[in-house]
């Protein structure tokens, strides 16, 4: 497809963008460093040398009032930044992620010697090339958009966290270093030797960008959980306890893995374009086995993100129980029936893509028959999901509502119900993924018979132990002991998950294939649901971002800084839901571009007569 | 370019469905307001109306209702007057109330004091309450708004009410020209600071080059003796460091909320000025 000239053009693209986007971030970053002073004596304060007298350097957190926000040419302040920060994060997630299963993929390709993988993996690294540039131009705009529209929560923030940006922006460069080596030296550094160190600059490449979101989420869930700053918001000088708060890990863990997955469903519905306008045979095969492999990945990060979910709901219910309260009672419980929508969607658009994809094997009918009660349990699980929860905050939302309890549905709205039903879901997407591998195998071992027993045992005995364990404690214990059935669930489910997987790689050792698999034997419809995976994704991802910065109500920093900007009350939902629809729809555009310009280094025009012979 | 205007016209779909489910599918709660830091004036009020704040502090600001309702996060207080003299008399009480106004007080502000059995943090075996101390954190009460929810508690609980209207904090009031900057449409940030200082009258109780009062220690010299942040400080949170020979709590707090921050600078940088 690349001619060796069309392939320089487009190299010389990137460079261009590159080269743009790095200038743009150093004026940031020498704008943002020296351009404290500008802000205002405020920050210059912060550098005064100690004083005798003085017991701490740093100065208690501003007290605003609404004149302390500027207001720029009637721009919304908090819709600005709001839509800056979640373009911003979208980009990030994508760039953070892909390349975690780059080095995946290309181990895999290194260990199998199959060069398909390879391939792949390289194609996936360009992808996130452009959307690198974008990333930080983003980034760029979330800063500027912040100092120009809250320059005085700007200056507080960074005054604790100045060291730690100081490393954040080396990190930037180490990693856009790591990236740029990675990706042009991908056909250099090949075979033996070379390919180790390669595949080496990819781990060094996911440290780098780890270590990165690592400290930008410490920026966030400082004013979420502030730490090493007293009641007034002193700073004591430990930029770690600052970075270490309380909910630094919690959402560190779920961010990483909702990462992962949300990669790999942008992927996914790249192939699934790719697929859809493809032309040959050859390109059709490809494009499936790709979107197949991304909506893989996308599902193994899928299947643990519930149990992240739910730990750091209860960490911030840990931090504190208002915030808790606020997190799962109030309006924001509505959110929670979004969200349940949402993930419902996810997985019922992931397995359904399975289950189209069984149709690449002519094995596969003898599976068929039971998706049709897989379909019905999942949407079952998701129903009791979604049942709301308690819908409570202040006295004037409960008369709004008419009463804290779902009318008929209280009992299903209960903690135990939703974990039994997030259970139930993993566990039969995981079946379905079961009898995706199955479809094309025909095991030879002697006693297949009893290992199916086995499994057909394995997985009866977990759901009715989960079903068991949801019942007992959500409805005939105290309320104390309603959330114990939590663990030996999650604890269930994973005995089921990991038994059945070894259980199955025994029983089809040395099977026999049906047949080869057929690439590219996929209707058109299972890509649609790769799209729908990934928007949902995207949308999720955006709504989600509301609750975390919802939850704080009209506090920068929680208790220490107080949020006296006009914007300073928490919006409705459907108002959040348009402003993230808005931010949706500008993300795609901009991933659309990003892809046209993936393509566009392919292109190459031949202009008749144009240059001298 | 057909299957592209498809797909684009699949997931504008999706997100709009999204948007419109949000938006019509579950019913729209206006989140309430955040509440207002407003000041209560004591002067003339009536024991009646005292109560009647100290109920909408317990549904409001207070936000006493978040956990103290029917759901069992916290108990219920409707019976609370009865309530605490068992309390008082339960041998795991190690308080130092020995009333019910006094047991009330130390609830609200020592929430660990005491923990109703069953309603301790997890893990802790009921030794610490979940309840936040309502003086501090976001919730912030000041000592009336206390004693107001403290008569509000007595009175539903249909025990007798026995706090007092405080007096001594109307004290506070009484530069009512302060509280009335709070309250008043925003103003243009004043950038001289002698106009601030008139406004906020430091200099009835600061010696400043040589005019003022006497209440609170001579600022004549003040930039050679303190640092911009300790100047700072001093004017926000007036009690974080005592200026030698002086009593804590002359100097009224609160002026950070009536300062704009811009004006705190302006101040701060005349006084370290002043050497
Ligand atoms: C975050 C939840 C929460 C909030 C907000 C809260 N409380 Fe409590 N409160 C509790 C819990 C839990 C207990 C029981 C544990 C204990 O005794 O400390 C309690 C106990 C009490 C008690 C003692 C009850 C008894 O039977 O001895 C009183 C009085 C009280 N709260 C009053 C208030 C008032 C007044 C407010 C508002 C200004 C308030 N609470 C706000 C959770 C809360
Ligand atoms: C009601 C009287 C009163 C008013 C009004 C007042 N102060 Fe004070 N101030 C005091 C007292 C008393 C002290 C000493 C006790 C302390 O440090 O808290 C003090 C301490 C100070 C100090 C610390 C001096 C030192 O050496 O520790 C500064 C600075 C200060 N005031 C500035 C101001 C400014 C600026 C204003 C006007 C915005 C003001 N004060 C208004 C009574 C007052
Ligand atoms: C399959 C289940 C789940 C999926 C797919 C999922 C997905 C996501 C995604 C994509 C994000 C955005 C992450 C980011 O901004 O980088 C997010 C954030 C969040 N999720 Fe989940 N989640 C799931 C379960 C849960 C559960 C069960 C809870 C709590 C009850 C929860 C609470 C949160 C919160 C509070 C945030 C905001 C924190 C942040 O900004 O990172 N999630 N989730």
């Amino acid at each position: 497809m690349n001619g060796p000239r069309s392939r320089k053009t487009g190299r010389t693209v990137k460079t261009g963008l590159l080269l743009v986007t790095f200038g743009f971030v150093v004026a940031l970053v020498a704008f943002a460093l020296s351009g404290f002073d500008q802000l205002g004596a405020i920050a210059a304060e912060q550098e005064v040398a100690a004083d005798a007298a003085a017991a701490s350097p740093y100065g208690p957190a501003p007290k605003l009032t609404a004149a302390d926000y500027p207001s720029i040419a009637g721009i919304n302040s908090r819709v600005a930044v709001w839509i800056f920060a979640q373009l911003h994060l979208w980009f990030a997630a994508f760039v953070l992620a892909v390349p975690i299963f780059v080095f995946i993929i290309e181990a895999i390709g290194m260990r199998t010697r199959d060069k398909r993988y390879d391939d792949m993996a390289y194609e996936f690294i360009k992808v996130s090339i452009t959307a690198y540039s974008l990333t930080a131009v983003l980034g760029g705009a979330l800063l500027f958009s912040l100092i120009l529209f809250y320059p005085h929560l700007f200056t507080y923030l960074s005054t604790i966290f100045k060291e730690s940006m100081i490393y954040y922006a080396l990190l930037f460069f180490a990693e856009s270093a790591a990236l740029y080596i990675y990706y042009y030296g991908w056909h250099w550094l090949q075979g033996g030797f070379k390919k180790w160190v390669h595949l080496t600059l990819g781990l060094v490449l996911n440290a780098v960008g780890t270590t990165l979101m690592l400290l930008a989420n410490s920026w966030l869930t400082f004013m979420m959980s502030p730490a090493g700053v007293d009641a007034a918001g002193v700073f004591s000088g430990d930029a770690w306890a600052a970075i270490h708060n309380f909910l630094w890990n919690p959402i560190n863990i779920h961010r990483f893995v909702a990462n992962i997955a949300y990669g790999g469903s942008i992927v996914g519905a790249y192939a699934a374009f790719k697929f859809l306008t493809a032309t040959t045979k050859q390109e059709r095969a490809h494009y499936d086995w790709m979107g197949y492999n991304a909506n893989f990945i996308a599902i193994c990060a899928l299947l643990p993100l519930p149990f992240a979910g739910y730990y750091l709901a209860a960490e911030i219910y840990a931090y504190s129980q208002q915030m808790g309260i606020t997190l799962m009672g109030g309006i924001f419980a509505w959110l929670f029936i979004i969200q349940a929508v949402l993930i419902g969607t996810l997985f019922l658009s992931a397995n359904y893509y399975l289950w189209c994809g069984m149709g690449r094997s002519d094995g596969a009918k003898r599976y068929t028959k039971y998706i049709k009660y897989i379909a019905i349990v999942l949407v079952g699980a998701f129903l009791v999901w979604f049942t709301p929860h308690t819908l409570v905050l202040t006295n004037e939302e409960l008369k709004a509502l008419g009463g804290p309890y779902h009318k008929y549905l209280g009992p299903l709205g209960i903690m135990p119900a939703k974990n039994t039903a997030v259970n139930v879901m993993i566990i039969f997407t995981a079946l379905s993924f079961m009898f995706y591998r199955r479809a094309n195998k025909i095991a030879t071992v002697s006693w297949v018979n009893a290992g199916n027993a086995i499994q057909v045992a394995l997985y009866t005995a977990g759901i009715a132990n989960i079903l068991f364990l949801g019942i007992y404690h959500g409805y005939f214990t105290n309320t104390v002991y309603k959330v114990a059935a939590s663990i030996p669930q999650v604890l269930t489910t994973l005995i089921v998950i990991v038994g059945s997987i070894t259980l199955d790689s025994f029983i089809y050792r040395g099977g026999k294939q049906v047949g080869p698999l057929h690439w590219g034997r996929i209707p058109g419809r299972a890509q649609y649901a790769l799209f729908l995976l990934a928007v949902s994704f995207t949308w999720l991802m955006g709504l989600m971002g509301y609750i975390r910065s919802g939850i704080r109500q009209h506090w920068h920093v929680v208790d220490i800084m107080r949020d006296a900007s006009p914007d300073a009350f928490t919006p409705t939902l459907g108002y959040a839901a348009n402003v993230v629809s808005v931010a949706a729809i500008i993300f795609m555009a901009m991933v659309i571009f990003v892809f046209w310009i993936a393509q566009v280094s392919g292109n190459k025009t031949l202009p008749a007569g144009y240059w001298k012979e | 370019m057909r299957q592209f205007l498809s797909v684009i016209v699949f997931s504008l779909l999706t997100i709009g469905f999204f948007a419109g489910y949000s938006n019509f599918g579950i019913p729209q709660i206006e989140p309430a307001p955040p509440p207002k830091e407003e000041k209560l004036d004591l002067g003339s009020m009536t024991m009646d109306q005292f109560i009647a704040v100290g109920e909408k502090l317990f549904s409001g600001k207070g936000t006493c209702t978040l956990c103290h309702n029917n759901l069992g996060r916290a108990p219920l207080l409707d019976t609370i007057g009865e309530v605490a003299q068992q309390r008082l008399k339960d041998p795991r009480y190690k308080g130092e109330a020995t009333n019910i106004e006094e047991y009330l007080i130390e609830s609200l502000v020592k929430p660990s004091a005491f923990v109703v059995a069953g309603f301790g943090k997890k893990g802790t075996n009921d030794a610490e309450s979940p309840m936040p101390d309502v003086s501090g954190g976001s919730i912030r009460l000041d000592e009336a708004e206390i004693t107001a929810v403290v008569a509000y508690l007595q009175d539903s609980s249909g025990a007798e009410v026995t706090v007092e209207i405080p007096k001594d904090l109307g004290k506070k009031k009484e530069g009512g020209e302060e509280a009335d900057v709070a309250e008043a449409e925003p103003r243009e940030a004043i950038s001289d600071p002698e106009k601030l200082i008139a406004m906020f009258t430091c200099d009835a109780c600061h010696m400043i080059n040589g005019v003022g009062g006497e209440i609170g220690p001579d600022l004549s010299k003040i930039g050679a003796l303190r640092n911009r942040d300790y100047l700072r400080r001093s004017i926000l949170d007036p009690n974080a460091d005592i200026a030698e020979g002086f009593e804590p709590d002359q100097m009224p707090e609160g002026m950070g909320e009536q300062l704009y921050v811009s004006e705190l600078e302006v101040l701060v940088s005349f006084l370290a000025g002043l050497k």
